[in-house]
């Protein structure tokens, strides 16, 4: 047959043989089609679908057509691949339903059925379509319809079978890659490849055969290949080496040439057996000096020959192996090459191989293979004397779980018998790694902060999770302790320290992945932690930045951990700090052990190894990972005051809370804190005062009788007895006394209009309480040295004053802000005259006796100015007003009012501006758009007084005067002043003189509108000095200026107020000019009768566009 | 019917294996380890072709003289190793193929739990729900012939 490859012609395999199918059915049929189709089927390229993964190949095949009989199928168990029939094939040209009925179908059944027995499951049913045959018969059914038929007869069950891929399942039914590389087979190989040989032989004869057989597969190949093309092709060869070492192996054992002593009388007979067996050498290599034959007979004679012929072939496989990179199978073979070893009682030998092999099922994670072969080296070990290798394996062993209860308890017991033993030098120690033996689980401090004051007893219990099967008496558990002081660190302080280090005080240990690979997972994540340094002295920081905690984790070697059957330099620490706990059994699983430790010296302890010894065999975790630490501080005794409150507020009793954290002092009987009274803060001495005693760490706690003495000058509080590392806790109330000056500095004359704006912009800057410091001097009883503590104490109240006016009445405002969160009850309000003047009187206008005050809350108070004669010029008040807090019932003591002063000045009325607005005449309303007069009448309500008694007045003919300018200004831009806006009137003093102004306005806007502003200002005549032309001037500028105003449309607003500050700028920062100077007449001088008036416009006719600004 | 099936992960430790309980298991931990050596061969062969070509079927790994033991590579890497009895001759490479292909659908089932970690161990002890399933397969492949 030709196999041809299709894109590399050179190469042509050639066989002798070809793959048999036999014919059944219409002879003459095939007869006359054979010649077509063995000309034409190897024409025709086939897919050959190659197993292994091998890529597809289309190749040329030709087949061995003979006729089918029953004899040629092959017999259960007797199937050789020559002679083996691939296909069969029933040729039919039947097309007749009848004749298919009466005779085709019958043929096929027995067909079938003979194939069926044979279990022959590749058949092929073929239909020749004739189409001469098809002319001649009249009741021909469509050939589709026979075709129809024998399917469903035949085909039904098995219809994927119907496209037979013949040539394909014959090449991939080589079992054995070489056997399709080579495309020779040799004819034992094919014995060997059918399954199940149903001949009796004797034991081992099937080994024998098989060795034979590889090797002379082997040999073929060597005969027939270079050098190199063995080399390329060791991939496909391999195998049979390894098969025949195989092979060698499980004779050597059945004929006893593996064991010490040699073979017995037994294993003689069976040598004989089988060598007889073999019969004589075949011809063709009985004359060469080497052939499979002779090394099997020689490898059967004696022990050594055995040896030094599997030696040979093992080594042979595991180099071949290796040099293809097949680790694995060098590595198994290597194990069965220990095994030899190991009974041939050359443990020194095998050791190596073990070692190998199981550092390759480590490093990928096997667990049974690692158990298997850790329990091959144990015994290795333990022949070799390597005490410490076959301690640490048996450790091992004793915690696999692949093993049974009794297999461990063994290895456990390997060890607890070593440990026993009397040990030749005292004092030597077998290290071995901790992890195979226990675990360390978790880990708890107690105090859970893990910070211990010096002195205080520290407890840490760990977890220790047995793996041994049996309980094991531990001599002692020892855990090593690395000390290291960091003073210069604020973390270390003993507030922070106190404070701050608030953990659950468990530490929860990894468990160790040990029968993983090392290569992946259990590399572990970063631990990414923010750091800061703050300076101990100001708490300001220092530094900061990221530091990565395990980074002795992340950056060790990574071998160091796979190497677990080393001795792997596990090293004693010996440290001057240990912690140890004595004579501790360890059950198998969770065993808690509990450390105790009197705390000596301040500083960090830092955890590094555990250690457990039974007898001269210590069990060591070289590092305990995560980080366990325990601090020991120091602390200097100290006292803090602090409010409990987030403010304390003046005035009214409030708690402050005392701690005195003892540090290494010890608090004695008799020992007080003595505080120097401040003037205005009072200490206020309850009947019960008690103070709570705690530990530093808050766990226990105590109360004690607080005793206070109070002298002038001097509060003494004695305290509590208390040992060191103690805080004490008590609370005080004090009392800072209102100051009444301090509060009435700013005096606020509340105007009408303006004055009114500049109140807003002062309430949004001053929103805050006005504070006091009151500082206290405290002598404690560790210190020489007094601490001074200063309080700081708000005041809850804002307050305010106005004078309120009408016509000439007048009226005093207060009003009480309270500023603080809290609610105060307000009670028995007064307000004085401190001048004293008994021809005032103040009447109040407030009725209820009690009135609460809400926190951001005001509350108002009224009063009317009454007199008889002539009012004084000024008037001198104090306000006082009891409050309590809202919230408390009762109070221990009274409390102080709290007051308020000021002064109040150029109160009485001395002008009644009167302004009126009348439309045009002959019109009822006033329209937009047209001229309206406005009438301002300024009226003198008193005679002389001495507040008029100024620059402005001029006498004549015993008439006084005095200059007054008024000014109408109209800021909400409703108005247009037509002509001169302003001007200079000499005002008669005397009581009802008037003075009227007529001008005119015009109204922009419809509506109710008030009406425009009237402003009177004391016109005061410039210093003689100064000369009047100037002073001309600047009115003429001033006027020209109004005028330009009027002039436009919108008059400007700014434009106007701009003109009021030249107003104000003369008369108070530019004395020096020689202008005349304006004064403000203040704002109880003048009472604006008109004020609030408003005066109906109407819209215009002509009107269309209503202008509607919304602002 | 299979006599050992086998989940390897990507880095050659086993996922999950399973063998008939009437047989020597460390046998076939041995068995399919060592045909590790000729799935990274195949894998390193297969390297060169494109990956949407790729097959995930490696075909027969190598004879022994009692059992056939045959290989299927994820995209992932992982692998899958089945061992079958030489004797059973009704097992073709098209069954074989499709026993890795159910096998393959039921292991994507447990890569697609959310509780699954890539990369633990597919445990019948562990928590039970998550490998059931896949256990099941197993051993319905174990059990009857495909």
């Amino acid at each position: 047959m030709d196999a041809s490859e299709e894109p590399l012609p050179p190469v042509i395999y050639t066989m002798e043989n070809k793959p048999i199918v036999t014919c059944a059915g219409d002879q003459n049929l095939f007869t006359s089609v054979y010649p077509t189709l063995s000309q034409q089927l190897p024409r025709e390229p086939m897919e050959w679908r190659r197993s292994y993964g091998r890529a597809p190949k289309m190749i040329h095949l030709e087949s061995n057509f003979v006729q089918f009989k029953e004899e040629l199928l092959p017999k259960e168990g007797n199937k050789a691949l020559l002679t083996f029939p691939f296909l069969h094939i029933y040729w039919t040209e039947c097309c007749d339903t009848e004749v298919y009925k009466a005779t085709v179908k019958d043929d096929l059944t027995k067909w079938q059925n003979v194939l069926k027995a044979h279990s022959s499951v590749d058949w092929l049913i073929v239909i020749v379509e004739n189409d001469a045959k098809k002319k001649n018969k009249t009741n021909i059914l469509p050939r589709t319809s026979i075709v129809d038929k024998i399917r469903n007869d035949f085909c039904n069950k098995q219809s994927d079978r119907r496209s037979l891929p013949l040539f394909s399942r014959c090449c991939s039914s080589s079992r054995t890659p070489w056997c399709s590389m080579t495309s020779w087979t040799p004819s034992s190989l094919s014995m060997w490849s059918t399954s199940g040989p149903g001949v009796s032989v004797p034991p081992g004869a099937l080994d024998c055969w098989v060795f034979l057989s590889c090797l002379e597969v082997l040999q073929r190949i060597e005969g027939c290949c270079d050098r190199t093309q063995i080399d390329s092709n060791i991939a496909h060869t391999v195998g049979l080496w390894s098969y025949a070492t195989e092979k060698l192996k499980s004779l050597g054992y059945l004929c006893g040439l593996v064991s010490e002593k040699g073979p017995n009388s037994e294993d003689l007979n069976r040598t004989v057996d089988l060598l007889a067996g073999l019969g004589a050498e075949r011809p063709e290599t009985a004359n060469t000096a080497q052939s499979p034959y002779k090394k099997l007979k020689e490898a059967l004679s004696s022990v050594e020959a055995f040896e030094k012929h599997y030696l040979d072939l093992s080594h042979a496989t595991i180099e071949m192996y290796t040099s293809i990179g097949r680790i694995r199978s060098a590595k198994f073979v290597g194990k069965d090459l220990a095994e030899f070893y190991m009974r041939k009682k050359a443990p020194q030998k095998a050791e190596i191989y073990l070692q190998g092999a199981l550092k390759n099922y480590l490093a990928e994670g096997w667990a049974l293979p690692i158990t298997h072969t850790r329990k091959q080296l144990a015994e290795c070990q333990k022949h070799l004397g390597q005490i410490e290798n076959y301690l640490q394996t048996s450790s091992l062993l004793a915690s696999d779980h692949h093993l049974t209860e009794e297999e461990r308890k063994h290895f456990c017991q390997e060890i607890l018998d070593f440990a026993s033993q009397p040990s030749d030098s005292p004092g030597h120690k077998i290290v071995l790694p901790m992890q195979s033996f226990a675990q360390l689980r978790d880990l708890h401090f107690d105090p859970s902060n893990a910070v211990v004051h010096v002195g205080g007893v520290l407890c840490i219990e760990i977890t220790m999770y047995s793996q041994m099967p049996v309980p094991v008496h531990v001599e002692q558990i020892v855990v090593n302790v690395h000390f290291s002081i960091e003073k210069n660190s604020y973390r270390k302080t003993a507030e922070w320290l106190t404070k701050h280090k608030m953990s659950n005080g468990i530490i929860n240990f990894p468990p160790e992945t040990a029968p993983f690979p090392v290569s992946q997972n259990s590399l572990p994540a970063l631990e990414l932690y923010e750091m800061f340094e703050r300076s101990p002295s100001d708490n300001s920081l220092n530094t900061t930045g990221i530091i990565c905690r395990n980074v002795h984790m992340l950056l060790r070697r990574q071998e160091s951990s796979s190497s677990l059957e080393m001795p792997s330099g596990v090293a004693l620490e010996e440290g001057a700090h240990v912690l140890r706990c004595s004579h501790v059994t360890l059950e198998p699983g969770a065993n808690q052990i509990t450390f105790r430790t009197q705390a000596k010296e301040p500083g960090t302890y830092t955890l590094r190894q555990l250690c457990a010894s039974v007898g001269s065999v210590w069990f060591v975790l070289p590092h305990i990972y995560p980080i366990v630490q325990y601090d020991v501080y120091s602390q200097e005794p100290q006292l803090h005051v602090e409010p409990l409150a987030d403010s304390l507020l003046a005035g009214i009793p409030q708690r402050v809370k005392f701690t005195v954290t003892t540090g290494h002092y010890t608090i004695k009987n008799g020992d007080s804190l003595q505080l120097s009274n401040a003037e205005a803060m009072l200490i206020l001495c309850q009947a019960e005062s008690r103070a709570m005693v705690y530990s530093n760490t808050r766990e226990q706690s105590s109360d004690a009788a607080l005793r206070i003495q109070s002298s002038d000058k001097v509060t003494s509080i004695s305290l509590p007895v208390a040992p060191a590392y103690h805080v004490i806790e008590f609370e005080l109330e004090v009392l800072s006394l209102p100051s009444a000056p301090a509060l009435g500095g700013e005096s606020d004359m509340l105007g009408m209009a303006e004055p009114h704006r500049k109140h807003k912009d002062k309430q949004k800057t001053g929103h805050c309480m006005v504070t006091t410091d009151h500082k206290v001097s405290i002598d404690c009883p560790w210190s020489i040295y007094s601490t001074v503590i200063a309080l700081t104490f708000s005041v809850p109240f804002r307050t305010t004053h106005a004078l309120l006016s009408s016509g000439t009445r007048k009226y005093v405002q207060v009003c009480v802000q309270n500023l603080s969160e809290l609610d105060f009850q307000l009670s028995d309000s007064y307000l004085v005259d401190t001048s004293d003047s008994t021809d005032l009187q103040l009447v109040p206008l407030n009725t209820q006796s009690q009135q609460p005050i809400y926190s951001k809350q005001s509350v108002f108070f009224v009063w009317e100015l009454k007199w008889t004669e002539e009012p004084p010029p000024s008037l001198h008040c104090r306000f006082s007003v009891g409050f309590s807090p809202a919230s408390e019932e009762q109070l221990s003591i009274s409390l102080k009012p709290y007051t308020y002063e000021f002064k109040v000045e150029n109160f009485f009325t001395l002008y009644n501006v009167k302004a009126e607005i009348f439309p045009p005449s002959g019109m009822e309303y006033c329209r937009t758009g047209s001229l309206c007069s406005l009438e301002v009448s300024i009226t003198r309500l008193s005679d002389l007084l001495e507040v008029d008694k100024d620059e402005a007045l001029t006498e004549s003919d015993e008439h006084f005067s005095t200059k007054l300018m008024y000014e109408v200004v109209d800021n909400s831009s409703n108005w247009a002043v037509c002509g001169k806006s302003c001007g200079v009137i000499s005002m008669p003093v005397a009581a009802r003189a008037t003075h009227r102004v007529h001008m005119e306005v015009m109204p922009l806007f419809a509506g109710y509108l008030p009406l425009p502003d009237v402003r009177l200002f004391k016109y005061l005549p410039h210093h003689s000095a100064h000369s009047s032309q100037l002073d001309a001037d600047s009115w003429i500028e001033n006027d020209s200026l109004s005028v330009d105003k009027h002039g436009d449309d919108q008059p400007d607003s700014s434009s106007l107020k701009s003109r009021g500050s030249v107003h104000s700028a003369c008369s108070s920062e530019h004395k020096g000019l020689p202008m005349p100077r304006l004064q403000a007449l203040p704002a109880g001088q003048v009472f604006n009768s008109s004020s609030g008036t408003q005066v109906l416009v109407i819209p215009s006719q002509d009107d269309h566009v209503l202008e509607v600004s919304v602002t | 019917m299979a006599v050992c099936i086998a989940v390897i992960a990507k880095e050659n430790y086993p996922l999950y294996i399973r063998s008939t309980p009437t047989e020597n298991e460390l046998k076939f931990h041995y068995m399919v380890h060592t045909s590790l050596d000729v799935v990274d061969e195949k894998i390193s062969a297969m390297g060169k072709a494109l990956v949407d070509q790729r097959e995930l079927y490696l075909g027969l790994l190598y004879p022994t003289e009692d059992y056939k033991v045959y290989g299927y590579v994820t995209n992932s890497k992982v692998k899958f190793v089945m061992v079958v009895d030489s004797s059973n001759t009704a097992l073709r490479d098209n069954e074989i193929r499709s026993m890795f292909r159910k096998l393959h659908n039921s292991y994507t089932d447990v890569m697609c739990n959310p509780f699954y970690n890539p990369g633990d161990r597919i445990q019948s002890s562990g928590s039970v729900s998550l490998s059931r399933a896949f256990d099941n397969m197993v051993t319905s492949m174990m059990i009857q012939v495909c």
